[in-house]
């Protein structure tokens, strides 16, 4: 703690910096969050391989961008493109022939397949870090640095989350997703052919893992086991929040986002990490249905 | 309207449903009751789809519906108003009336049909952009017949609608089917009060342990009787 002391006395400029990249970070975890909380929402599966589905699409944006010289619109859009189709393709393949069995066969075939894309890509592309590289220039806001590109993608993020809360609320099959992840039974008994409103969420869960790896690979390298990096954040994120809540998903993000950047300032970047688990350990003693779960 | 033929269902190892046979004509009201765990509720699953009946036949108007999918049964104009009333509780009412009319055919008239069900329930246009989940027991029951209605259908399948109601709002609950039932809609009612139940309808079923046990007229059936039969499983 006298190390955080000592930074809000000496330097609070730093501190504040941190406070900053810790929000634009949370944008981004928020909208991978939003996403594997969707798709447990409507189909109560955690789909524990959310996160290198996003890495598949940062690679397809890399080689479109970095190798094959594409704009970087076509390459985001074509990343995002790849996570609609990795969307519907883990739903159909996977999901489908096993949507009656017990959660925990579910939950093992989606990590199964997270082991296999890992392994697949190692082999594909090697362990190589890869990024694509854009001058975007670091930005000075009232003394405090921020690079450019954290801060494109924390107001894309905000855009898209925006369009996500737009998209429930206020269309038809939208609102059909909210009603199944409220009651999956009484959907069908509207109409609603089930596997329609399933295939919709996966694809929509597809397309912001394919704008979340837009976002993240103007900002980090991608390599095989970016999903290892960025999926138990994620899933932690959406287990504090209350799995399937979305608001509750939302503020945890940047709750987790503050304290890995903050921790990484004020002590490194690992301890900012073993701060967020282990409050997240305890947090799970205290409230194991989330942070906004009601009271038993 | 509504045809079942042989029909037996279950779940599991278990059998719920044997040989049922059932029929229902258009513009008619019909009663099953029985006692507890008679097979009821699963009767009434398997006319939705929301089971496949293991052996006989379902058809409506005509049509064979047999091990149909919940989704398309409602699309052929029979809407189920479950158990337990399965409102989508964090919507809006107004939400949960614009999910009841889904399918297309029914969304094209969707002004025309939410204006029928707030005129036959005032009380869900005050309460319209409230959450269904804060609305009392006798509104929600309200809410999950009028969201039935949104589909548009001919024939609506209601499971114990007045499970969990004061005995005040089990009476008013009764008389707002009774007006549904003036609008021309065919019902098919699972009760277990008998004896309010008898009194609205015209033809009922007595179910017991999975078997109709008895049909007839609600009115040359002696009431009495047919009470002590429902409850007493003699």
């Amino acid at each position: 703690m006298s190390n955080l002391l000592d930074l809000v006395l000496n330097n609070p400029l730093l501190l504040a910096e941190a406070a900053l990249n810790g929000l634009l970070l949370g944008g981004v975890l928020a909208l991978l969050a939003l996403g594997l909380n969707l798709i447990f929402g409507v189909l109560d599966i955690v789909w524990i391989v959310y996160v290198d589905l996003a890495m598949l699409s940062m690679y397809l944006i890399y080689f479109t961008v970095q190798v094959y010289g594409w704009p970087l619109l076509a390459g985001a859009a074509a990343g995002i493109g790849l996570g609609v189709l990795l969307g519907i393709g883990v739903h159909l393949l996977i999901i489908t022939p096993i949507l009656t069995s017990p959660p925990v066969n579910q939950l093992l075939a989606t990590g199964g397949l997270l082991f296999f894309i890992q392994s697949l890509a190692t082999f594909l592309w090697t362990t190589d870090h890869r990024s694509v590289r854009l001058t975007l220039p670091t930005i000075e806001v009232a003394g405090m640095f921020v690079s450019f590109a954290r801060l494109i993608a924390f107001v894309l993020a905000v855009v898209v989350m925006v369009g996500l809360y737009l998209f429930l609320t206020r269309t038809y099959i939208g609102t059909a997703i909210r009603a199944v992840s409220q009651d999956r039974g009484a959907m069908a008994l509207m109409g609603a052919n089930p596997q329609r409103i399933y295939i919709v969420t996966s694809a929509v869960g597809g397309a912001l893992a394919g704008v979340a790896a837009a976002l993240l690979i103007i900002q980090y390298s991608v390599h095989p086991h970016f999903g290892a990096a960025f999926g138990p954040i994620t899933f932690m994120i959406c287990v504090l929040g209350g799995l399937g809540n979305m608001f509750g998903a939302f503020v945890a993000s940047f709750i987790m986002s503050e304290i890995i950047s903050i921790g990484g300032v004020v002590w490194s970047t690992e301890m900012g990490y073993v701060i967020a688990f282990a409050l997240f350990i305890v947090l799970m003693f205290i409230r194991p249905g989330g942070i906004f779960a009601k009271k038993q | 309207m509504l045809e079942l033929a042989g029909v037996s269902a279950g779940y599991g190892h278990f059998t719920a449903l044997w040989d049922v046979a059932l029929r229902v004509s258009a513009g008619e009201a019909v009663a099953v009751v029985g006692p507890n765990g008679a097979g009821k509720t699963t009767l009434l699953r398997v006319i939705s789809g929301v089971i496949a009946p293991r052996t006989g036949t379902l058809s409506f108007e005509g049509a064979a519906l047999t091990g149909r999918p919940a989704h398309e049964i409602v699309a052929h104009g029979i809407a189920h108003v479950p158990e337990g009333r399965r409102l989508f509780p964090a919507l809006t009412v107004a939400d949960n009336l614009r999910m009841g009319a889904f399918l297309p055919a029914a969304r094209a008239h969707y002004a025309e049909s939410l204006a029928r069900v707030f005129g036959l329930f005032p009380v869900l246009k005050d309460r319209r952009a409230q959450r269904a989940g804060s609305l009392s027991g006798g509104e929600q029951q309200m809410l999950a017949i009028g969201r039935a209605l949104m589909s548009r259908p001919k024939l609506i399948l209601l499971d114990e609608p007045s499970m969990g109601l004061a005995p005040v709002m089990v009476l008013r609950l009764f008389d707002l089917i009774r007006l549904v039932r003036a609008e021309g809609y065919t019902i098919l009612v699972v009760e277990q009060n008998v004896r309010q139940v008898l009194k609205l309808v015209d033809r009922a079923y007595l179910l017991e342990v999975g078997r109709i046990k008895m049909e007839g007229r609600a009115d040359e059936l002696s009431e009495q009787d047919f009470v002590r039969k429902a409850y007493v499983g003699l």
